[in-house]
């Protein structure tokens, strides 16, 4: 902890940890430990936008999931959707576009799984402020070994999906532009649906845990880093939850519609970006609220808030259980994540088991093309939000421009907010802890942030909290 | 004259043909000598030197030296394969080769080669040169940033294709495919299906818009080593 010329003391935590990327969070505090200014700072930079310019587009979907190796399959498809566009090959054959749902509804299982299981379940099963020595997932392991079994078998279910879909468990190539290069192999299929009823079962614990945890901790979770702001995801054309495809609907704190089924090729007329100096992480806003008003959650309790319905049976009594908490209006409690995400977890179980039976995974046609475009846009939902890649391809069929919007940088306002609410209900005025801090740390947590993705960056993983005082001097810093 | 020409690899006697060189009798034997400039159909050329030999106790290219009456050559020998292993290192510092996400990953001799002599990451620093992208032409693209300068393509297109679409330009550290045209690939008379397109051993020369179509695991080197199929000749005759 450092005071500073201005007698402001400033408090970091550098690394954040058990999320993904590297950042730090920043605590200005005056004379009397008041909190004056709680930032997340993101310090990866990365520059995929830059090289993949000039290189073709068919490689596109292959290099760009370079940019995470946590849930690469959301770059691999937002990437290939885009350049479906590009070869007009948009509308897929129906074995195309359900191998890439398999591969994508594995990926959103063995993401989730990684975070509810491993990296937040410390947070809850502890609680925050609970010796740090067993506050990890080697504390989890040793006082509840079922669950973290658990949590490793739901991700190797998820990633051996990936493995099948796309060759291989990390950094694939299935997709290719206008469709997939494989289809799902009768013996494939069957290794899968011999442990399925296991995994629906698993994922069934895993919500219950969730739901218990919320509904038993719902007066914490009405005052930890809860308030109201827009919701923004992908929703299917009924109004269902779709985590593949789908136009973009968001909704204000209340649940009004503020646009509703926008192509994603229209996302520029809807949403900007602002930069700002400290971080190296943009904050995009939609447009008709304004850079202040602008801002929206994605990711899991943003896709339960904004989704009319789910299309599978367990997970839709979840949600309607998840929004009678909140009388059916959008809930805006960060903890709430955790819930939504589990429901979302058991939604993937429920599309993997329909999409094993479906015999077109084992049809032979698997690519389509029609007339070439230049500019493309594709739209995921990734397991930590809204994921939007957006590119240009010139006559000689190399990439002259990409935008990426990438799940985290959505939430980065929210993300703050949350650091500043939890900062000024909890560090306020008092003696500085580990355990103070690590609440700081359950907000950030909630959201599940990818920080390496959403500055495309590279660089290495953890994040660290600065207490800063009125001078901009640091005065304690947390690092792991 | 005898039609047969009896020497020596590595204790093993083969009989090559007047006018063979090393590298043709051993691959006859179904004995494989790595190789990435040489390629079959093509004139000998001698110019990656990932084939060298010991004739006699000295170091020969085996793509382009003849077999002879009684030699003895070394081939698989620790001393070759180090050798062998570090000039394929070389070649991967001097141009841009990122495996993780070329197309040819998986069909691509040099990583091919690589992998068989269990090489992780080259232990020479990286030059990271700057190379050009030629995507003037509607179906090839030659992405100079992986050429490892093997001359395969300027020997097909003149000896297979009839024409004269590539040469070398350049000294050192400077030299680079060059079409023979003003500037662009798209300028010349090459055509997709031409061997000096399909004969490229890297992701140097590629057929576009048909990268990754092949699955992982389905891919050319996924299950074998490269040099096996000249192996299995051996396995299979023995």
């Amino acid at each position: 902890m450092v005071v500073a010329k201005n007698g402001l003391k400033r408090v970091v935590i550098e690394p954040v940890t058990r999320v993904e990327g590297h950042g730090k969070v920043t605590i200005l505090l005056d004379e009397k430990n008041k909190v004056q200014q709680a930032r997340l700072h993101i310090v990866e930079f990365r520059g995929f936008e830059r090289f993949v310019q000039g290189r073709p587009f068919w490689e596109v979907p292959v290099l760009v999931q370079r940019l995470c190796g946590i849930c690469p399959v959301s770059h691999h498809l937002a990437a290939a959707k885009a350049m479906d566009r590009i070869v007009g090959g948009e509308n897929l054959t129906p074995t195309a576009e359900k191998m890439r749902r398999l591969m994508h509804y594995g990926q959103t299982l063995q993401s989730h799984a990684l975070h509810f299981f491993h990296l937040c379940s410390p947070d809850l099963l502890f609680g925050f402020d609970a010796d740090v020595a067993i506050r990890n997932v080697i504390g989890v392991i040793a006082k509840f070994p079922d669950l973290a079994v658990q949590g490793v078998m739901l991700r190797k279910y998820g990633q051996e999906l990936i493995k099948a879909t796309a060759g291989k468990k990390i950094h694939g190539t299935g997709a290719i532009p206008g469709g997939i290069n494989k289809n799902l192999s009768i013996e494939e299929r069957d290794g899968f649906l011999k442990d399925l009823d296991q995994m629906v079962e698993w994922g069934r614990g895993a919500l219950k845990v969730a739901k218990d945890y919320t509904v038993e901790h719902l007066e914490l979770a009405k005052e930890f880093a809860a308030f109201p702001s827009s919701h923004l995801s992908l929703i299917r054309e009924d109004g269902a939850m779709d985590l593949y495809d789908g136009g973009i609907r968001a909704i204000t704190a209340d649940g009004e519609k503020i646009f509703d089924h926008v192509a994603p090729e229209k996302y520029n007329d809807y949403i900007a970006e602002e930069v700002r100096s400290w971080s190296y992480m943009k904050f995009p806003f939609i447009k008709s609220l304004g850079p202040e008003e602008g801002w929206y959650r994605v990711g899991p309790l943003a896709r339960v808030n904004t989704c009319d319905f789910i299309d599978t049976p367990e997970a839709e009594a979840a949600r309607k259980e998840f929004m009678a908490v909140t009388d059916n209006k959008p809930n805006n409690l960060s903890l709430a994540y955790h819930w939504a995400r589990m429901i979302e977890l058991l939604h993937s179980i429920e599309k993997i088991k329909d999409l094993l039976h479906d015999p077109d995974l084992q049809g032979t046609d698997l690519v389509v093309k029609g007339e070439r475009r230049g500019e493309a846009v594709g739209l995921l939902e990734a397991p930590r939000g809204t994921l939007f890649h957006h590119y240009k391809v010139d006559e000689n069929d190399q990439v002259t421009m990409a935008n990426l919007i990438v799940s985290t940088t959505n939430n980065n306002e929210p993300m703050n907010r949350a650091v500043d609410s939890i900062a000024r209900k909890y560090i306020d005025g008092k003696e500085i802890t580990e355990g103070l801090l690590n609440h700081v740390e359950v907000g950030i947590r909630a959201y599940d942030p990818c920080l390496s993705c959403a500055t495309h960056a590279l660089g290495q993983m953890p994040l660290v909290v600065e207490l800063v005082d009125c001078e901009g001097n640091v005065i304690d810093r947390r690092s792991k | 004259m005898s039609n047969t020409i009896t020497f020596m690899i590595d204790g093993v006697e083969i009989e090559g043909k007047p006018g063979q060189t090393i590298m043709q009798a051993a691959d006859e034997a179904g004995i494989y000598i790595p190789r990435l400039c040489a390629f079959k159909g093509l004139s000998p050329y001698g110019a990656c030197r990932v084939c060298t030999v010991m004739v006699n106790g000295r170091p020969q290219a085996a793509c382009t030296q003849p077999v002879a009456p009684g030699t003895v050559v070394e081939n698989d020998t620790e001393r070759l394969q180090h050798l062998r292993g570090n000039i394929v290192e070389m070649m991967f510092v001097e141009g841009n080769h990122y495996c993780m996400f070329c197309e040819k990953s998986g069909n691509c001799e040099l990583q091919a080669m690589a992998y068989r002599f269990g090489i992780a990451a080259p232990k020479y620093p990286y030059l990271f040169p700057e190379r050009d992208v030629d995507a003037s032409h509607p179906d090839i693209l030659i992405d100079r940033n992986r050429c490892i300068l093997c001359g395969r393509c300027i020997r097909a297109s003149s000896d297979l294709d009839g024409k004269n679409v590539f040469q070398f330009v350049g000294r050192g550290k400077d030299k680079q495919i060059a079409v023979n045209a003003e500037a662009r690939l798209a300028d010349t008379d090459i055509d997709v299906t031409d061997q000096a397109v399909s004969s490229c051993p890297v992701g140097a020369i590629l057929k576009k818009r048909v990268g990754y179509a092949v699955p992982i695991g389905e891919r050319l080197y996924d299950h074998k080593p490269i040099g096996s199929d000249i192996e299995a000749a051996r396995t299979a005759g023995s």
